[in-house]
């Protein structure tokens, strides 16, 4: 009886990015089944994982929505061919109004090219994945110098260990900082469309997506 | 005094060489890896300076630059280094690594190493049996042992890529065998691979909207126990593995009669359990498909390229070479087949032989020895250069290709095993292509071996290789068209 109501859900897209070996499958399933990924391989192409979110979850306004996780970063070749292809994916995930990017890094990083994330209106969060694999007595230092970077993004910031579900647990901090998260990518997605122009960003770059194009995986 | 300062340069040039195998090593090989093991860094940018201080040394036999004590003193010394490294260093290190990465034998990961390195090196003992490679005069422990097994080894190797190189040169270079792509091709494939994905995103929120259907009514854990969680763990498979085995399938059929029943007893919604296993089943292998066709686009787009890169200058120049190379390529598996039934090994280097024919038959007179000297050190430096390029490029492409950030360390050591191996039996052979007075030295270094089976060892390996490189290659061709253009 549910599933013929469920099946009509509106949806958004997350596209996930970080390097190689980063721990992105291993994020994404965690998000998506509530388990850790047992065996862990490397992504070959792109591997695409729904999540149900309800959007302002206890108040009257409450909805479901579907969360598309899209992980196009692979390590299988960095050679221009696969780039392109994966360029596709791009493109197709733009056509359709994309409207939030969730980035996964583990330490220790290195820094990002800033103009990727040049377009702001893109909702983005970042997760340090691996957090167990820092030493405790590097583990202050690094996570200021990374709250600072996260601040200059204007994002979120979630820090967990891919392979322990109890970061993730209901009501901890980082389970509600994911919520709001994708509670802001659903309001840019469907609630800000009405006549709300966001300041400075003509309507053709918001659907061009081509900070997202430029993005390099060498 | 003189040593010294022979030394000093020695130790120089061997320290420039590290630098680059350290750098070679971090820009290329590892850049795409945030973590490194500074051990395996180590180890291969010691295996690539001592390999090349080899070279140099020969180079430095045939300009006549350092004294000649000196030289001899450190040929003998970087042998013995390398083949430390090569005989006990690395195996041992890649049966570490090995190790540490099964869960099981990490407690006693130097006992278990050891093991291997006792086996590894049982089994290189044992390859000198079927090989008339020593005079059995020499003692068990001489360098003459270690070398020989190593010079076969590496011989084979170089064969090996020899043979395929040969062959892959032509086929890569001649625009005559690029498959005809069209954009039509592209964008056909590229729907495919959006539409798979599509349904594949259209199963999953099924089986979402399920699972959380099934969590609220309190009737499932999200952790695999119990018995809903058992049928998952069964027929649930992870990303990237296989489609279910048999052994799988009955079981999940066995559970299914089994679980049905149990429902009924329950008082359950049925379709709900049968469900997640068959979807889960039909997810799996539509992600499978979405691999292959995702790997298919992007060899197209990559042919793509190739056909445009073709057109152009540089392309056209390629096209070129690529007649003249399989043109060298025919000639050289011709060669090889004479040599063999003919069984002949070249007595004379290339250098004099020209000599010879330029000052014999077209009687052009020039001072022989001078000339001799410089064409040698020209010709054996190309070689060398030449030889080193080709093998960093192919390992580099082999670990791209094979790598993944568990096995990454194991697999630069046996890359540096292979270049070890690979650069001690170049020395070997390029004793055929110096003149008398400069191969002493290395016959000298590397004593008695029997350097007329090492060449015969390669002729045989490259003639097979080269025919089944052939073989292979005309069976990708011909199948590879008829993958895309199925509808």
């Amino acid at each position: 009886e549910g599933s013929g109501k469920m099946a009509s859900l509106d949806r958004v897209k997350v596209l996930v990015l970080g390097d190689s070996g980063v721990g992105k499958s291993s994020l994404v399933h965690l998000l998506c089944q509530n388990q850790v990924l047992g065996n862990p391989s490397w992504t070959v192409g792109c591997s695409v994982d729904v999540r149900v979110h309800d959007y302002k979850e206890g108040t009257p306004e409450e909805k479901t929505y579907y969360i598309e996780f899209w992980d196009v970063g692979g390590s299988v070749g960095s050679a221009s061919s696969v780039k392109s292809t994966r360029a596709v994916f791009y493109n197709s995930v733009n056509d359709r109004n994309e409207y939030g990017s969730c980035k996964a890094y583990a330490y220790p990083r290195r820094d990002y090219d800033r103009e990727q994330f040049a377009d702001n209106q893109i909702p983005l969060l970042v997760i340090g994945t691996k957090l167990d694999q820092i030493h405790e007595t590097k583990r202050h230092e690094v996570l200021t110098r990374t709250a600072f970077l996260a601040e200059d993004f204007n994002a979120e910031e979630i820090n967990l260990d891919c392979t322990n579900p109890r970061y993730l647990a209901a009501g901890s901090s980082n389970a509600v900082k994911l919520s709001r998260f994708f509670d802001k990518v659903i309001e840019k997605r469907y609630f800000l469309r009405d006549g709300n122009q966001i300041p400075g960003f003509p309507d053709r770059k918001r659907f061009g997506g081509g900070t997202l194009k430029s993005l390099h995986y060498d | 005094m003189s040593f010294l300062i022979d030394s000093s340069i020695m130790i120089t040039s061997q320290i420039l060489f590290f630098g680059f195998g350290w750098l070679f090593f971090m820009r290329q090989l590892f850049k795409d890896y945030e973590v490194r093991q500074y051990v395996v860094q180590v180890i291969f940018s010691v295996t690539f300076a001592f390999s090349c201080t080899m070279f140099e040394l020969i180079i430095f036999e045939i300009l006549g630059v350092l004294n000649s004590s000196s030289r001899y003193f450190h040929w003998k010394m970087n042998l013995c280094v390398i083949l430390l490294i090569l005989v006990f260093m690395v195996p041992f290190y890649i049966g570490y690594f090995i190790v540490s990465n099964i869960r099981l034998l990490h407690k006693q990961r130097l006992l278990f190493s050891c093991l291997l390195w006792l086996t590894f090196m049982y089994f290189f003992w044992k390859l000198g049996d079927p090989f008339p490679i020593l005079s059995p005069k020499h003692g068990i422990l001489s360098i003459e042992q270690l070398i020989s097994r190593v010079g076969v080894i590496g011989v084979t190797l170089m064969a090996l890529l020899s043979g395929f190189g040969a062959v892959n040169c032509p086929y890569t270079y001649l625009s005559y065998f690029l498959r005809n792509v069209t954009d039509t091709d592209i964008v056909a494939l590229e729907r495919r691979l959006l539409q798979t994905m599509d349904m594949i995103i259209s199963k999953k929120k099924r089986m979402a909207v399920t699972r959380r259907t099934m969590f609220q009514k309190g009737e499932v854990h999200n952790k695999p126990s119990g018995f809903w969680g058992m049928i998952k763990s069964v027929t649930t498979s992870a990303p990237g593995s296989e489609r279910p085995t048999v052994e799988e399938t009955k079981s999940i059929c066995f559970l299914h009669c089994y679980s049905l029943k149990l429902l009924c007893d329950l008082n359950l919604d049925a379709h709900f359990v049968p469900d997640l296993t068959l979807i889960q089943q039909e997810v799996d292998a539509l992600e499978e498909l979405s691999r292959q066709l995702f790997l298919e686009t992007a060899d197209l787009y990559a042919t793509k390229e190739r056909i445009e890169y073709s057109k152009t200058f540089k392309g056209k120049y390629f096209n070129f070479l690529g007649y003249f190379f399989s043109i060298y390529c025919v000639w050289k598996i011709f060669m090889a087949t004479i040599n063999i039934v003919f069984d002949r090994v070249g007595k004379t280097d290339p250098v004099t032989r020209g000599i010879e024919i330029t000052v014999n038959y077209l009687g052009i007179q020039f001072d022989v020895k001078f000339w001799s000297q410089h064409i040698s050190f020209i010709l054996v430096g190309i070689i060398i250069v030449t030889s080193i390029r080709g093998l960093l490029i192919t390992l580099t492409k082999f670990f791209y290709a094979i790598s993944s950030s568990k096995s990454s360390n194991v697999i630069v050591l046996l890359l540096a095993q292979i270049m070890g191996m690979y650069f001690v039996s170049s020395v070997l052979l390029i004793r055929m292509s110096m003149p008398l007075e400069y191969r002493t030295i290395v016959t000298e270094v590397l004593g008695e071996l029997q350097f007329n089976f090492y060449h015969r060892w390669f002729d045989v390996i490259f003639l097979v290789s080269a025919l089944s490189s052939i073989l292979f290659l005309y069976l990708a061709h011909k199948q590879a068209p008829e993958k895309h253009m199925a509808p």
